[in-house]
């Protein structure tokens, strides 16, 4: 087990590798010259284009501003973004949010998605069934920037329930709708598939056997069926915090949540390399552990997965 | 100029300018000095965004920036609110010819760290400023003075790397003792003075130059107000200021601080004015447009500023060349009904063009000879057009491309006008939507942008010339589309060197009856700036540059 | 069977009855395959009947738009009818735009639903296969699929989608395939890691061995036995998906990476109703419902094929 997890571990340097070198090439090759575009329609003089190209390595070919950013890595110097901040502040300013913001919707939308799933999936076909399918359409159909701000004008602005925005005041209270409106989408996919593996399981032979065994109704849900359920639900948890942390963006963009998403977003949208780098290079991170984690519980979950070696 | 990287700051006024276009204010409770003013000392919560550059005057080209300098810092001239020019720290500004100034440094105020405020700090600064080793982004605002191009050296033809300066000071620019300043300039220009309140013209400390780095996380100026504390910039979260209690000028704070809160998007910010979270906004989002008058009847101003919105045709388009291209220049001017579109699709918030320059500034004529062409018109427009077809016909498959920016909004209005064009002479039309803005400046640049495309230029100084010669004048630094008139040209030089700001603003009024013949570009509309405020505060104002008179702001 | 033949005074011979008949095993004809034995069932249910037929309208109105309205969508689009409420003609009124609603609606189907069903289709063929080879194989097959997996998802869909606008093919032919190519690009690994997870599952049970164990080749029991077994969840990320990618085209082409303005889409008009929603929510409506209804099609498509393909409850 021990050698699984650290031949795991040991995985990452050349996923971080990988990403690095695409997402810098990547931003390389945006189009539009990101030092010009600070100037907007009227253009600096070339002399201090000129500087600022040299003082953001700009002026070097890929390979020479790659080969810099791995350097100034490897000896924890991000470096500066165009408006002169150190890309390590930025970084530890906006995750912790980001971080706590993903949290609560990764709560909300597995305790919601979890439990309405195995209500639907053990009544299949009832009024509860019925009605959380047209739930699901409704999150489905309607886009975020709509059930967002329909969410925030409603508890924050008419029931005065919750703080509108969060901006400089965070904290996991304030947090709290921007979670429930980020964990929306992704709570139709937890539902959805937590409903299809509790029916498949419900008609499986050893939920017969537990049933015939005399166990109580409670006890065969929880036991086995739930938790020969949770595969495919844990897995996707486990994938979906990608579009938790930094796909967040127009969530973010609605509560003005000072997090990952926005930054990256606006990072990218100005082509800073090193900031789109050091972000996507922290979430890589991330990915990695969680599915680390995901597998680890496979085997919890379900004794006859082994990993070998 | 300062732009709002995504134009969702659009904005002001000068209260001349309503009179012209009676274009009113909404119903505000502004009427000043009348209102009796609540607790002096309250601070006041203000939308905002991270500035994109350390806070150093010369340094700070957008709107997020420009605002908090333009409260930390007072410079020789500022800006009434309806763009007239005054003099601030300056005892006089004089000239013999245009070319030669004196300016006469008001003695004995100060910093906020105690260093008086010479005419040494407006010297260093300048020159400062202006090197281009210090790469600051308004560098090219010195252009005008000799010895430019030594601090500055720009590109030869055929060289690839740009040469480094050969002086570190302007040549033109003399400290002749403690409250005199000597400029020379290298050609006349009567509207030189005018430029003297923008923010790239402020005074630093000496402590400033030493160390700009620190300076700009945590400035020192002359202003209305200071920065609260060391750090008090919090970054992607808020700036605080103070009032500064030293300051004796016409700006003098009438609230006891503003507190700049960043917001990554303008919905939110609107949101928190309705829960009273916010006290003041000057951004709002675009699906509020229609409703920010009934969701605050009281609250709430619209007012237009020097700014305006334009459709620009690339000179090198084949379909747009000679008579023919003239003819359909006209055609699709005439085919736009502008009126309808700052009507439906801006619910008012824009001004109908009628110039190329904006009447907030002074010498605005909306009546300049051949600006009919900018009146709807949709069986001349179709007339035109077909005439145009008769010399060089129209290819038949060809769908005219409207290039914009998606980061600002302008979706909704690109569309309404290749409705227009779709509509009124019957060919294809579509926006083309870049996701960045650089991606458009690139392809302006490298003329190879296959079709029109938006553009939007806001004053820096309130002058007919600042619309006109950066953008259009041959060669000139904004001028993408390579217009080039000759005539044009000499008009602008004979303005500049006008002996009087009448003289000068009759000949831009004739250098722009050239543009209604050429229509480089099609003006669309004026800018106007909303605000809207929470319960909590009045006396809400702003300036000809869409700028929120902070300093005006009372707490009730 | 045991013969009953001395109980003649109770009950008919056991020749005279047709018992013999139906308790016989027929051996001699082959077991029907899995998809025959689907199908067979699956077209008896009124779930599949009403999806089929639903899903075939659908179609229909993509291919056929002129079939349903008289109205060109974007043609004659007037300011002065913005935001109009329906009148003769224009049964849902007119959007921002001053253009029909029902026309758009009908017109934006055929864009909508090429995306939704064929990034599906290429999620599924990349996603399902790499997944199921990285979970049936596990060691190294499998690391090195999901540490790439760890890759495309840690890209950001707007960087991705801006870098892959930009070449030069694809800059010069924007179209609905752009967009497809774009979400299957960065879409896939999500499905990869379901079906990874699902196989892993069921690669251990007790008929997979057995299977093995009478000589079942690995790469045939994967694909006879060890997928049918872990399709449930595969069905139900396809179908939700296929409304997500549809949205997702809109969120594209607002921020100027997806269709070209000129082709319409459910996606395009529900992110313009961004400018209308506090004013008249009502344009959100029709796209939104239309988007729903073609969602709810595939999920009880896919509901209905799950039950039909359920091994535990078929019939041998």
């Amino acid at each position: 087990m021990i050698q699984f997890i650290l031949r795991r571990l040991l995985q990452v340097i050349p996923v971080f590798l990988g990403t690095t070198l695409l997402v810098y090439f990547m931003v390389f090759a945006l189009p539009g010259d990101p030092i010009r575009a600070l100037f907007g329609d009227r253009p600096p003089s070339e002399a201090v284009i000129a500087a600022l190209r040299q003082q953001y390595n700009l002026d070097q070919p890929f390979w020479v501003q790659y080969g810099l950013f791995l350097k100034n890595l490897f000896t924890f110097n991000l470096g500066v973004d165009f408006t002169g901040q150190p890309i390590a502040a930025t970084l530890g300013r906006v995750f912790p949010v980001t971080v706590m913001l993903a949290i609560e919707a990764l709560v909300i939308q597995a305790v919601f998605g979890i439990g309405f799933g195995l209500i639907a999936g053990l009544r299949k076909g009832k009024i509860f069934d019925s009605s959380v399918l047209l739930a699901s359409l409704v999150v489905i159909a309607i886009p975020i920037f709509v059930l967002g701000f329909v969410l925030q004008l409603v508890f924050g602005v008419y029931l005065g329930w919750a703080k509108p925005t969060v901006g400089t005041d965070v904290s996991w209270s304030t947090l709290l709708l921007p979670a429930f409106a980020l964990a929306l989408v992704s709570f139709a996919y937890v539902l959805r598939l937590t409903r299809a593996s509790v029916i498949e399981n419900s008609t499986a032979d050893y939920v017969r056997t537990a049933t015939a065994k005399g166990l109580s109704r409670p006890r065969v849900v929880m036991a086995h069926i739930l938790r020969n359920s949770m595969i495919p639900v844990v897995t996707y948890l486990g994938a979906s915090l990608g579009g938790l942390m930094g796909g967040a963006i127009v969530t973010e963009g609605i509560f003005n949540v000072p997090g990952v998403g926005q930054k990256l977003y606006q990072a990218i949208l100005r082509s800073e390399g090193p900031t789109v780098v050091a972000i996507v290079s922290v979430l890589v991170l991330v990915f990695v552990i969680a599915n680390l984690l995901v597998d680890l519980l496979y085997a919890w979950l379900d004794p006859r997965i082994r990993y070998e070696k | 100029m300062r732009f709002a990287r995504t134009s969702k700051a659009l904005g002001i006024v000068a209260i001349a300018a309503l009179a012209l276009t009676g274009c009113g204010a909404g119903g505000g409770s502004n009427d000043g000095a009348s209102q009796s003013a609540g607790d002096p000392s309250k601070v006041i919560t203000a939308y905002s965004n991270e500035p994109q550059n350390p806070l150093l005057p010369a340094n700070t080209n957008e709107v997020y920036g420009g605002r908090v300098v333009e409260l930390l810092f007072e410079g020789l001239t500022s800006y009434d609110p309806s763009g007239q020019s005054v003099n601030a720290l300056a005892e006089s500004i004089e000239s013999p010819d245009g070319q030669n100034y004196t300016i006469k440094v008001k003695s004995g105020t100060k910093f906020t760290n105690g260093e008086e405020v010479t005419a040494k700090s407006f010297v260093d600064a300048w020159n400062f400023a202006a090197l281009s080793t210090n790469a600051q982004a308004n560098s090219s605002f010195f252009e005008s003075i000799e010895g430019y191009d030594a601090v500055s050296a720009t590109k030869k033809e055929g060289e690839t790397e740009v040469p480094a300066p050969t002086s570190q000071t302007l040549s033109g620019l003399v400290l002749k003792d403690d409250t005199t300043i000597e400029v020379k300039l290298t050609q006349p220009e009567a509207d030189w003075p005018l430029r003297l309140g923008y923010t790239a013209f402020m005074p630093l400390p000496s402590q400033a130059i030493a160390d700009p780095k620190a300076f700009g996380e945590n400035p020192v100026g002359n202003g209305p107000y200071k920065m609260a504390k060391e750090g008090a910039w919090q970054h992607d979260s808020q700036i605080e200021l103070v009032k500064n209690e030293d300051y004796a000028g016409p700006r003098e704070a009438k609230n006891g601080g503003v507190t700049f809160k960043f917001y990554t998007d303008p919905a939110p910010a609107y949101t928190d004015i309705q829960a009273n979270n916010l006290d003041v906004t000057d951004v709002l989002p675009t699906n509020a447009l229609k409703t920010y008058t009934t969701d605050f009847p009281e609250n709430h101003l619209n007012k237009p500023y020097a700014g305006n919105s334009t459709l620009n045709i690339p000179g090198y388009l084949p379909e747009f060349q000679g008579e023919a291209g003239k003819l359909r220049r006209q055609a699709i001017s005439m085919a736009i009904n502008r009126d309808e579109i700052t009507k439906v699709i801006f619910s008012g918030t824009r001004i109908p063009a009628k110039d190329f320059t904006s009447p907030a500034v002074d010498g605005y004529n909306d009546n300049v000879e051949g600006s009919e062409v900018l009146k709807f018109d949709a069986a001349k427009a179709k007339e035109a057009w077909d005439k145009a077809n008769a010399i060089s016909p129209w290819p038949a498959d060809k769908t005219l491309q409207l290039a914009y920016n998606t980061d600002g909004g302008n979706k909704e209005w690109i569309d309404a006008v290749a409705n227009n064009l779709k509509n009124n002479l019957g060919i294809q039309a579509e926006g083309q939507p870049f996701a960045k803005f650089a991606e458009i400046l690139d392809l302006r640049k490298a003329q190879t942008l296959p079709g029109f495309t938006r553009a939007g230029w806001q004053a820096d100084y309130p002058s007919l010339y600042n619309f006109l010669g950066p953008l259009l004048k041959t060669g000139a630094s904004a001028n993408y589309e390579g217009y080039s008139n000759p005539e044009f040209d000499k008009l602008l030089d004979e303005g500049l060197g006008a002996k009087s700001t009448d003289d000068a603003n009759a000949k831009f009024t004739e250098a722009q009856e050239i543009l209604f013949q050429d229509l480089p570009n099609l003006p669309l509309w004026y800018s106007a700036r909303q605000v809207v405020w929470s319960q909590n505060v009045t006396n809400v104002d702003s300036g000809w540059n869409g700028v929120i008179q902070y300093y005006n702001i009372t707490a009730k | 069977m045991k013969s009953n033949q001395d109980t003649t005074h109770f009950v008919a011979p056991i020749e005279e009855t047709p018992l013999l008949a139906t308790d016989a095993v027929k051996t001699d004809q082959a077991p029907l395959s899995l998809w025959a034995d689907a199908w067979r069932k699956l077209r008896r249910r009124p779930l599949f009947i009403v999806s089929a037929v639903m899903i075939l309208v659908i179609l229909v109105v993509a291919f056929f738009p002129g079939l349903f309205t008289q109205t060109a969508p974007n043609d004659n689009c007037q300011l002065a009818n913005s935001d109009g409420a329906p009148s003769a003609g224009h049964p849902f009124g007119f959007t921002f735009q001053g253009c029909d609603v029902y026309a758009r609606v009908i017109y934006g189907t055929q864009a909508s639903v090429m995306v939704g069903v064929f990034a599906v289709i290429g999620v599924l063929i990349i996603g399902v296969t790499l997944g199921a080879l990285a979970g049936f194989y596990g060691g190294w097959v499998d690391s090195v699929i999901a540490r790439l997996g760890d890759i495309f998802f840690a890209l950001p869909l707007v960087l991705g989608a801006l870098v892959v606008t930009q070449l030069p093919f694809f800059r010069e032919n924007k179209s609905v395939w752009t967009v497809i190519m774009i979400i299957v690009l960065l879409a896939w690994p999500q499905m990869a890691r379901l079906t990874r997870g699902a196989v892993i599952e069921v690669r251990n049970a007790d008929f997979i061995t057995a299977a093995r164990s009478l000589g079942v080749s690995r790469i045939q029991s994967l694909i006879k036995h060890v997928l049918p077994n872990a399709l449930a969840p595969i069905i139900v990320l396809a179908t939700m998906e296929l409304g997500v990618f549809i949205v997702l085209e809109a969120t594209l082409s607002f921020l100027g990476i997806g269709l070209p303005g000129s082709i319409m889409s459910w996606g395009n008009d529900i992110s313009a109703a961004q400018s209308s929603i506090r004013t008249n929510p009502a344009v959100l409506l029709y796209p939104a419902a239309a988007l729903s209804i073609t969602v709810l099609s595939f999920i009880m498509l896919g509901d209905a094929l799950r039950d039909a393909l359920d091994p535990k409850s078929r019939q041998r």
